[in-house]
């Protein structure tokens, strides 16, 4: 009976729509029309009140001033500095997770890498700064064991900022990375042993071969993390933490030039862009394969 | 000891209470297949990776190629293995998987190529360097393994049920493949293996494992027709075991009997004396089948049974019967003949073994109660 089978096949797609409903709601309501809107915001200028034209005035001025420059070149060099410190620290903790502790004693490890997400992240960048201010926790132990004569000011350096994104980061490498590890099977690393290889050997012919789309994924994520972050550089860093989503709240926020910040937005999607790519063409992979590993 | 390969002296290994290889000591000559033959849970693995350098003995001493190997690590020992599941790197081409070993020691890039190459021709698959391990079929796999390994020129190749994830057919090729490649190579291997058809087909010596323990060391020849413990007799081969008490004994040979009264007649293994708690065991094709008694060999007892089943399997094809009168199983293999091919279902038939043939030995401790 074709008719039945065509009312069936119009439930099914009825019910896919129904189903996919939400996710395309929340996609062209939150992401899609503002990104529409803003496109159209960086490329008009203001002439006059009320009265806009199309122009390219707001482009111009970020390659005009040197500030944006500075700051955004160092927004991206310092993304990629933690995206790595970040990889080079939870390597470790994920291979303990994955490889080495048995059981309970794995899954105890996780939930103490996930404890800290419970709180929230203005919460947690506002324990370092107890920890760090000048007469905060660290400054005054470090007096005391007669390390420094006066108190030192910790926050508010590049060091400070760099340890505080690693530490918002940290969850979201350790995590592909034990998925990926974890699908490793154990008698390779043997295999590799027994034909001569030492630890070193292995790690680089076996383990990260194995890990590559895992480690790749980690790294976009917190790289984006990173590049994105607003609370912890301005925190942490303080006025001269000089981090480009700070140059573009000023813009919406305090200049009150829209334009100027929808284009800063948008160069900034940019760099995100064009970086994942190059990351995923030197490490010769796939997007698609990467992200079914997350 | 130059011909010696491998020497395990009063190895120990324990996991908690458990006695996984209990001081164990035996000798691998030169150039010969050794297996280690036992059910699954006996100790052969925890030996393999022993002598492998993946795990330390608690007590006792390894030496291979004359040299203790105490302390040294796996990558450093003169010793290969084959995986049980094989663990051919899927990241590499099979060349480099070859060549894997070879890098490892230091060997320039030319030679490598060079050796690898010569190697996978060696094995048989000389053109497949360039291809991706999983475009190999199993048994090629099996060869890339033994290639990776054997290009090292190992004293020892040692291989972990390698056999255990092909299928039958594939596993019977396979068996003969490693014969002769074996043979070829004039490597001394080590084998392990659950399957007692591997052990005897393969190895010039196999040691029967059992609870950490070898029950017997011998060629597979000694194991079949003269097994040394209850044991070796039922794991090595067929064979119709039969529990029962000693009825009547002299110096060679004993008769037992059933506890609800079957009696016959074996060759005496071990001391035992009337009342004695016994296992006798009898091979399939030890015995005979007739219609009538002048079928059967003559001067042998002969006992009267009932068919219960056909078990045809070509060559290997058998009868299960019951003996007539205790409902005992009792299986015979058919003789090639096709004399008995029209064989039926609770035929009334005779049977007879040559008591010379058959063997009885003490009861082991908790083995006594039920059949086999």
């Amino acid at each position: 009976m074709p008719s039945a089978a065509l009312q069936r096949k119009w439930q099914g797609r009825l019910s896919l729509t129904l189903l996919l409903a939400p996710a395309l709601l929340w996609l062209c309501a939150l992401i899609i029309l503002p990104h529409i809107d803003l496109a159209i915001l960086s490329f008009r200028e203001r002439v006059g009140p009320r009265h806009y034209v199309a122009s390219l005035a707001q482009y111009r001025t970020f390659f005009a001033e040197p500030l944006y420059w500075h700051v955004f070149v160092r927004t991206a060099v310092m993304s990629v500095v933690a995206t790595f410190l970040t990889l080079l620290l939870a390597f470790p903790i994920a291979w303990i997770i994955a490889k080495l502790a048995q059981g309970r004693a794995s899954s105890l490890l996780f939930i103490l890498c996930l404890i800290p997400f419970w709180v929230s992240e203005t919460v947690r960048t506002l324990g370092w700064m107890i920890l760090l201010r000048e007469s905060g926790v660290l400054p005054s132990l470090l007096v005391k064991l007669g390390i420094t004569a006066v108190p030192v000011e910790l926050l508010y350096h590049d060091a400070t900022i760099m340890v505080g994104l690693i530490y918002t980061s940290l969850l979201f490498m350790v995590i592909p990375l034990i998925s990926s590890l974890e699908s490793l099977d154990n008698a390779l690393i043997e295999a590799a042993y027994d034909l001569g290889a030492d630890g070193f050997a292995i790690l680089r012919a076996i383990v990260i071969p194995h890990a590559a789309p895992g480690i790749t994924a980690g790294c976009i994520v917190v790289f984006m993390l990173t590049l994105g972050n607003y609370l912890t550089p301005t925190l942490l860093g303080g006025k001269n933490s000089q981090w480009f989503t700070e140059q573009i709240y000023t813009q919406f926020i305090t200049r009150f030039n829209w334009e100027q910040g929808a284009a800063l937005g948008f160069l900034l999607l940019a760099l995100s862009t064009v970086m994942v790519m190059v990351g995923l063409r030197l490490t010769g992979q796939r997007f698609g394969d990467v992200m079914r590993r997350t | 000891m130059s011909t010696a390969d491998l020497v395990a002296d009063a190895v120990v290994k324990r996991f908690a209470e458990h006695i996984a290889v209990d001081s164990l000591s035996f000798t691998v000559e030169r150039g010969s297949f050794f297996s280690i033959l036992g059910p699954s849970g006996c100790g052969k693995t925890t030996l393999l990776r022993m002598i492998a350098g993946f795990i330390a003995p608690d007590s006792g001493e390894i030496s291979i190629g004359g040299k203790s190997m105490q302390g040294i690590a796996p990558n450093r020992r003169p010793v290969n293995m084959v995986f049980q599941q094989l663990a051919l790197f899927p990241m590499m081409s099979v060349g480099e998987n070859v060549a894997f070993g070879l890098a490892r020691r230091g060997v320039a890039r030319a030679e490598r190529l060079r050796r690898s190459q010569a190697m996978l021709e060696r094995v048989g698959l000389g053109g497949a360097a360039s291809k991706r391990v999983d475009e190999l079929s199993g048994g090629q796999r099996q060869r890339v393994a033994i290639a990776r390994s054997l290009v090292l020129e190992p004293t020892l190749l040692l291989l972990d049920e390698p056999l255990g994830a092909l299928d039958l057919k594939l596993r019977e090729h396979m068996k003969i493949e490693l014969k002769q490649l074996q043979a070829a190579f004039g490597t001394t291997f080590v084998y392990i293996t659950h399957d007692q058809s591997e052990a005897l087909v393969l190895s010039d010596h196999v040691g029967v494992m059992s609870q950490g323990r070898f029950e017997q060391l011998g060629t597979p020849q000694d194991l079949y027709y003269r097994p040394h413990t209850p044991f070796v007799a039922s794991f090595v081969g067929a064979n119709n075991r039969i529990v029962g008490r000693v009825t009547s004994v002299d110096h060679a040979s004993v008769e037992m009997t059933t506890a609800d009264g079957w009696a016959i007649r074996a060759l005496k293994k071990g001391a035992m004396a009337v009342g004695d708690a016994v296992e006798g065991f009898v091979r399939p094709e030890v015995a005979s089948l007739g219609r009538t008694q002048t079928e059967l060999p003559a001067g042998q007892p002969w006992h009267a049974g009932e068919v219960q089943s056909l078990l045809f399997d070509g060559a290997n094809s058998a009868v299960l019967l019951q003996e007539r009168r205790t409902r005992r199983e009792f299986r015979i293999a058919l003789p090639q003949t096709g004399q008995f091919s029209d064989l039926k279902p609770q035929e009334k038939v005779l049977f007879s073994f040559d008591p010379e043939r058959a063997v009885c030995f003490p009861a082991r401790a908790g083995a006594a109660g039920h059949d086999a």
